[in-house]
């Protein structure tokens, strides 16, 4: 195997390891013990069948579906950094329908609850893509400053229409038996997780087996050369890959409503549309390899509740890992390219 | 509308402008030289950190130092990841800013407690600029500010004589346009846009000082609340000129200042609305400033 084959495999393992190393040294500077932070990580994200069951799982779930769809847009070459926006979108949505489904029968109103998340999510990425098609608007800077319009609107919604009928909590009424994702019993384990592993299949049959999933790599790689030589319409392809990617973080932000929380509150997300980013990049794209990403990613967020409930080491810290782990990827990845641009020089 | 209200209304879009118009002018300086740093709201973040910690500990002054070398180091790692590693700049912004939440958060709690509690910071008091002050409307509005805002107001023709009227700005902005012409040229690209990112970093953590030390006088996780990004469509609606960047900095101090006056009002609009109104606006100009502003013509490619 190549040089360049070797780092491409374990890549992955060696940037997760800068960054738990970043965190335990970063730790034990702040006075913090690095390995009971370590242990509270390992059982609160792996330490028993219920943590990985009620605790790990059910977080990968929105992180491999929003991973999914940002790894669809980057691989278009639309950075969809709204991801955060388009799940509370879906979120709204999901609860809206929910709690007024009571009387349907399950096995039509979770789908519909579902339907109606992924078409708030891809509504909201609507917006960036007409931005930026009409108007020439960034999507970076669009969807990014569409997160906080969304984090007001939710906010509103639980103050407002959709707040609880006691009206006293910022939050809004559970949703209804008949609209939530079935769960393992005894467990927090719900049905998202086959909507997200079916969803990866798919997603790796469309970008290696159909004609748009190879449009979508050439517009991604080069635009000007899919255009002028490929004959493809690249901005179709560029507005329909960001459109996706946000009815994918919408269907999220239905799944965690319908399977997770059964209501909508603020604090909903935990920040998974900025996480979903990592999960997408370490998996190099790739929606297969997506799956393994979501959950260690999953296994992070999880783990680092234990931290903060056992060694009293902010859950937050998780974020640093988070970036340390996105740009040794982005490292690895510029020092490879330059290798390549050196050889192909030589 | 009487003249007092439309007075305090113009005070305090000032005052809310300032820490945008800090950031906007450094991100000018950072996407002039081809540069775009999304980080720039993790180095407002950070700076508004360590401005409050600086301010807690020995003074005022000593916060704003405090929160400009935040900014600094904050600008340091990102500009050797893009400019010297010629990685992403979108995504390591972003990666940037995603870390300082992280470690801003962490400190925040390890210092103040695990819940944070409502932490009361002295502020830069208001300093009327004799006679100018005394104008009737607009001199209490723009003169009875704080340091930190004539310090803004300072930047503006500094920035603009640093990128026009200097060898180095004229390097600079030929990195932007160029990088390999500017190269042929022997302008040494990396270490020219290595400043422009130092500069932009330094003085979107001294935005953050102003925002804690000059306008909310406390401290609290994500405060910066996406006032960088907002930074950043204000350098685009300034079509990267210091000048006009200002003015787009006071328009989006308007915006976010009407917040307090309709809620002076009463009106029963849920104030959320409020809170979306400034982002809403900045996508609105973005997309009506469409075809009449020229980005430098290397932003955001990083440079192999």
């Amino acid at each position: 195997m190549s040089r360049a084959g070797i780092i491409r495999l374990w890549l992955p393992a060696l940037a997760v390891g800068a960054g738990i190393l970043t965190l335990m040294l970063g730790l034990a500077a702040g006075g913090y013990d690095p390995l009971l932070a370590l242990a509270a990580l390992w059982r609160g994200a792996l330490g028993s069948p219920d943590a990985i069951l009620s605790a790990l799982l059910p977080r990968a779930i929105p992180l491999i579906i929003i991973g999914l769809g940002i790894g669809l847009a980057f691989r278009a070459g639309a950075l969809n950094i709204g991801a955060e926006g388009q799940f509370y979108a879906g979120a709204i949505a999901a609860t809206w329908v929910g709690v007024s489904l009571s009387a349907w029968p399950r096995l039509v109103a979770v789908p519909v609850v579902l339907a109606a998340s992924l078409a708030a999510g891809l509504l909201w990425a609507s917006v960036p893509v007409l931005l930026r098609l009409r108007f020439g608007v960034l999507e970076v800077i669009s969807t990014l400053l569409l997160n906080f319009v969304a984090e007001a609107l939710v906010s509103w919604m639980v103050q407002g229409p959709l707040q609880e009928s006691k009206h006293i909590y910022p939050q809004s009424d559970p949703l209804p038996l008949a609209a939530r994702l079935p769960q393992l019993p005894g467990t927090r384990l719900h049905l998202g997780l086959v909507v997200a592993l079916g969803l990866a299949g798919l997603l790796w049959v469309f970008g290696t087996r159909t004609l748009l999933g190879f449009q979508l790599r050439a517009t991604g790689a080069n635009p000007l050369a899919a255009r002028v030589m490929g004959g493809v319409n690249t901005r179709r392809v560029f507005g329909l890959a960001l459109a996706v990617s946000g009815a994918l973080a919408g269907l999220a932000g239905g799944c965690e409503v319908s399977g997770t929380s059964f209501a909508l509150f603020q604090s909903l997300s935990p920040g998974y549309g900025f996480t979903a980013i990592a999960v997408a990049l370490l998996a190099r794209l790739n929606p297969l390899a997506t799956i393994g990403t979501g959950l260690l990613f999953a296994a992070l967020e999880a783990g680092s509740s234990a931290m903060q409930r056992e060694a009293q080491v902010p859950a937050v810290v998780v974020s640093v890992v988070e970036a340390v782990i996105i740009i040794a990827v982005l490292l690895a990845d510029s020092a490879q390219r330059r290798r390549l641009l050196a050889e192909a020089g030589t | 509308m009487d003249l007092d209200l439309l007075t305090s209304f113009l005070a305090s879009a000032v005052r809310v402008a300032t820490p945008l118009l800090l950031a906007a002018l450094g991100e000018t300086v950072t996407e002039r030289g081809g540069v775009i740093n999304l980080g720039v709201e993790g180095a407002m973040l950070g700076g508004a950190l360590a401005a409050a910690l600086g301010a807690s500990g020995s003074g005022l002054w000593s916060g704003a130092v405090a929160a400009t070398l935040a900014g600094l180091v904050v600008a340091a790692v990102f500009a050797v990841i893009t400019v010297r590693a010629g990685a992403d700049q979108i995504i390591t912004g972003t990666a940037m800013t995603l870390g300082v939440v992280g470690l801003t958060g962490t400190i925040y709690r390890r210092v103040y407690g695990p819940e944070g509690v409502g932490l009361s910071l002295p502020t830069f008091p208001v300093q009327a600029v004799p006679g100018l002050s005394r104008i009737p409307v607009l001199g209490p509005a723009l003169f009875q500010q704080s340091i930190l805002t004539y310090l803004a107001y300072l930047a503006v023709p500094l920035v603009w004589w640093l990128l026009f009227r200097t060898r180095w700005g004229l390097q600079l902005r030929a990195a932007g346009e160029s990088a390999r012409d500017s190269r042929a040229a022997g302008v040494n690209v990396g270490r020219v846009r290595t400043v422009g990112v130092l500069v932009g970093g330094a003085l979107a953590g001294l935005a953050g000082a102003s925002l804690v030390l000059a306008q909310v006088g406390t401290f609290a996780e994500k405060m910066t609340a996406g006032r960088g990004f907002i930074a950043i469509a204000i350098v685009v609606l300034g079509a990267w000129n210091p000048v006009r960047v200002m003015g787009a900095a006071l328009f989006f101090g308007a915006a976010m200042a009407l917040q307090f006056l309709f809620q002076s009002f009463a009106l029963g609009i849920p104030y959320q609305l409020f809170l979306m109104l400034p982002y809403l606006l900045t996508l609105a100009v973005l997309a009506g400033a469409w075809g009449r502003t020229t980005a430098p013509a290397d932003l955001g490619r990083s440079e192999m």
